[in-house]
């Protein structure tokens, strides 16, 4: 046969076994995409057909929603007319897997937090990954997993997203950065600054309890307790507390810097003193006993779901009872007052019966050594 | 919780205040020094001092053992931590102590590989799971951690482990005390003992204080409650006109000492014959080294370094903060240039450190703040 009977032979029918391979591969690409691979590699971040699979077996298959699906460059959406809030956030927890969560949904109720601290209504949001190469595929679909189910009880959706892959070793496994959007659904001005003398501070429950699990999760410490992260979504609480009091003036989620760094950002940002007693802060006997050992005070450690909020103090009592009255907020108390001096100092009246001053740390907080 | 809040009770401290007041002479201004920095921790984490009657005051002593580490060693140590292959562990609070081109997270953002553990043993563990690297590791503190340092040079020896070894900065706290009882400027009136150095030393050592300085010793425990009593003990010996060594501690503190702990460090270690206290200066026979028979275990024999003194800050004024001579505020560069995050001198430099403690928890006008608190909370 010479060559130009085979390109005949092409151009006017296939032969039927031809066709029934043409008629196979046609199938198989519009099957559902399916990693085959067990290990993320570069290709999976080359734009090419490896990360097309990627994003529609992994994230759309787990994020599925009417805005994501279309796969565009960017989501759209209406909005109602009214004032938005807007916020991002990045994740690089080690390890990535914890009690009581993971890097995942530690992703999703870390962003939707930020927005509902702001007193708003957690709407849409963005993933974005960093993954180094070699990163399990599995435990990628487990930390989707995991997002989708916080986003689901947050009641956000995600909505765009972008995928990077770096060579091993230029990345911890993985990273994720997250966007959000909400919508203000009160006309109140809320913020650390209209702090006043007189206010009442309020945490939504025991501290510290993230920051602890991380550590003893890293397994360097040789100490065991039956400790899991807070991690949760706080919309529900906020939004209770902010249409049950009038008289709410800020509201901050306490992770990095614990408690006592929001208590210093109130201090400085609206000129007043912060006093909180000790024995009013709650704190979990485990997070106490290992704080202890470590020498690390519980009101610096890291918290993923826990409120700090400022209020007058004629409704601090109406505060008390509305986050108590939420399941995230069962054991809630109010810890402290503003007052007027020191200016921009928070202190501490101890259990002991002393006082002292509770500054901003220089970094992390270090072990003791004696 | 157990064993903590029973050393925390308000109302036992109130009362053992009371007693205190009432040992007081009148008109006379009574001195005391915690010598251990766990102990000035404890003070200003519980607000102690809101007990004591305005005529006794607390000096704070030279037991920070990261505070006296001098930037010479710190150096060294970082030198060592830039060779080829090499992981440096040490303590976490060893992590922020300047050295004189900045301190061991500064290093490592320059590429050393210098990481925090929780006790020598981690280190070795280290150490056996990367044979290819060796790992350092940079031991710090009084007779509370010596033994642990000397406890792992005897498992890396018989282990066999040959990439492993101790970059040895263990001091003693008696000649630091006798440094700052022959200080000229000095007046105590009494030592609130370290407790934990005392769990492996035992209360013998310092009876020289009592019977050569006529200066009255309790070793205490680190809760608020027990640094009271201990307080309360030295304003009696003082009242009655005795001069002893008192164990408070006895929980704990044998008074004998820990015999398999202090048989370990004679085993591997041995005194130096001077060593520099930063603040203090040089002190003879006031620290440890490796002994040449576990000269393998040791980063000073396998590593060249460069061994250079690096002088304190001329407006340093830590010296006399440790001997009680001056007060922390009442150095000219406190809260200005000297600041935790950027400390001058060596009191700054740990949150034992009598300057970083009074910075970090007790800067305020004590008197005025009760009043608004009270006030508040009515």
């Amino acid at each position: 046969m010479s060559t130009s009977d085979r390109v005949s032979t092409r151009t006017d029918r296939p032969t039927d076994r031809e066709q029934q391979v043409l008629d196979r591969i046609d199938k198989a690409r519009r099957r559902k995409p399916k990693v085959r691979e067990e290990r993320v590699t570069m290709a999976h971040g080359a734009g090419g057909k490896a990360t097309q699979t990627l994003i529609e077996a992994v994230f759309l298959d787990a994020f599925r929603n009417p805005l994501l699906e279309p796969l565009e460059d960017s989501a759209s959406f209406p909005v109602d007319t009214g004032r938005m809030a807007l916020t991002t956030d990045s994740y690089v927890v080690s390890p990535l897997f914890f009690p009581g969560g993971c890097i995942g949904d530690l992703a999703v109720n870390g962003t939707v937090n930020d927005l509902a601290v702001a007193g708003a209504r957690p709407l849409h949001l963005t993933a974005g990954f960093i993954l180094e190469e070699g990163f399990p595929v599995a435990e990628l679909r487990r930390i989707v997993t995991s997002m989708t189910a916080a986003a689901e009880a947050a009641g956000v959706r995600i909505v765009t997203g972008d995928t990077k892959v770096v060579q091993r070793g230029k990345a911890d496994g993985c990273y994720i950065n997250t966007s959000g959007v909400g919508v203000y659904q009160h006309s109140r001005e809320l913020g650390v600054a209209t702090a006043r003398p007189g206010d009442a501070v309020l945490v939504s429950g025991p501290v510290g309890e993230h920051g602890i699990t991380i550590m003893l999760t890293r397994g360097e410490l040789d100490i065991e307790a039956d400790l899991e992260s807070d991690t949760a979504p706080l919309h529900g609480l906020c939004q209770r507390l902010l249409d049950a009091v009038p008289g709410v003036r800020a509201m901050r989620d306490a992770t990095r810097g614990g408690v006592a760094t929001i208590l210093n950002e109130v201090a400085r940002a609206a000129n007043v003193s912060v006093t909180i007693d000790e024995d009013t802060v709650p704190v979990r006997t485990e997070v106490r006993g290992a704080s202890e050992l470590l020498g690390i005070d519980p009101l610096y450690v890291a918290c993923e779901g826990r409120l700090v909020a400022i209020v007058d103090d004629d409704q601090a009592e109406n505060a008390l009872a509305a986050l108590r009255a939420h399941p995230l907020g069962h054991d809630a108390a109010i810890i402290g007052r503003i007052g007027d001096d020191p200016p921009g100092m928070v202190m501490l009246n101890t259990a002991f019966g002393g006082t002292r001053i509770v500054d901003l740390l220089v970094g992390d907080p270090l072990p003791r050594i004696c | 919780m157990r064993f903590v809040d029973e050393f925390r009770d308000a109302e036992k401290a109130r009362a053992l205040a009371a007693k205190i007041t009432s040992l007081c002479e009148p008109g006379r201004h009574y001195k005391f020094m915690e010598v251990c920095g766990g102990h000035t921790h404890t003070i200003y984490k519980h607000g102690l001092e809101d007990y004591l009657p305005e005529n006794i005051q607390l000096v704070h002593g030279p037991g920070c053992p990261v505070c006296v580490i001098p930037m010479g060693r710190v150096d060294d140590a970082i030198h060592i931590a830039r060779q080829p292959d090499v992981l440096m562990t040490s303590f976490g609070d060893m992590m922020r102590v300047p050295g004189s081109g900045g301190n061991f997270f500064d290093s490592n953002a320059e590429g050393t590989n210098i990481r925090m553990v929780y006790s020598p043993l981690d280190s070795l563990k280290i150490a056996r799971q990367n044979p290819d690297t060796h790992v350092v590791f940079m031991a710090i503190g009084f007779e509370t951690t010596t033994p642990s340092t000397a406890m792992t040079v005897l498992r890396a020896a018989t282990e066999g482990i040959e990439n492993f070894s101790v970059f040895c900065n263990h001091v003693t706290i008696i000649p630091a005390i006798k440094a700052i009882l022959d200080s000229p400027d000095l007046r105590l009136d009494g030592f609130i003992g370290p407790g934990h150095v005392s769990t492996v030393i035992g209360c013998r050592p310092y009876e020289f204080i009592a019977c050569d300085y006529d200066k009255p010793v309790v070793v205490a425990g680190f809760e608020p409650l027990d640094i009271l009593q201990s307080i309360y003990q030295l304003m009696l010996q003082l009242s009655e006109g005795r001069c002893a060594v008192e164990n408070q501690y006895a929980r704990v503190v044998p008074w004998q000492g820990n015999t398999v702990a202090l048989k370990a460090i004679s085993e591997v270690m041995e005194l130096r014959p001077y060593f520099e206290w930063r603040g203090l200066g040089f002190i003879s026979h006031s620290a440890m080294r490796v002994k040449e028979k576990y000269a393998d275990f040791d980063a000073e024999q396998i590593f060249s370094m460069p061994g250079v003194r690096v002088a304190d800050p001329k407006a340093c004024q830590c010296g006399e903060v440790l001997k009680g001579v001056l007060k922390p505020w009442e150095c000219k560069v406190f809260g200005t240039a000297c600041t935790p995050e950027t400390p001058i001198g060596t009191c700054m430099v740990s949150p034992e450190g009598a300057c970083a403690a009074y910075y970090n928890y007790g800067r305020f006008t004590r008197t005025r703040i009760r009043e608004v608190s009270a006030h508040e909370h009515v």
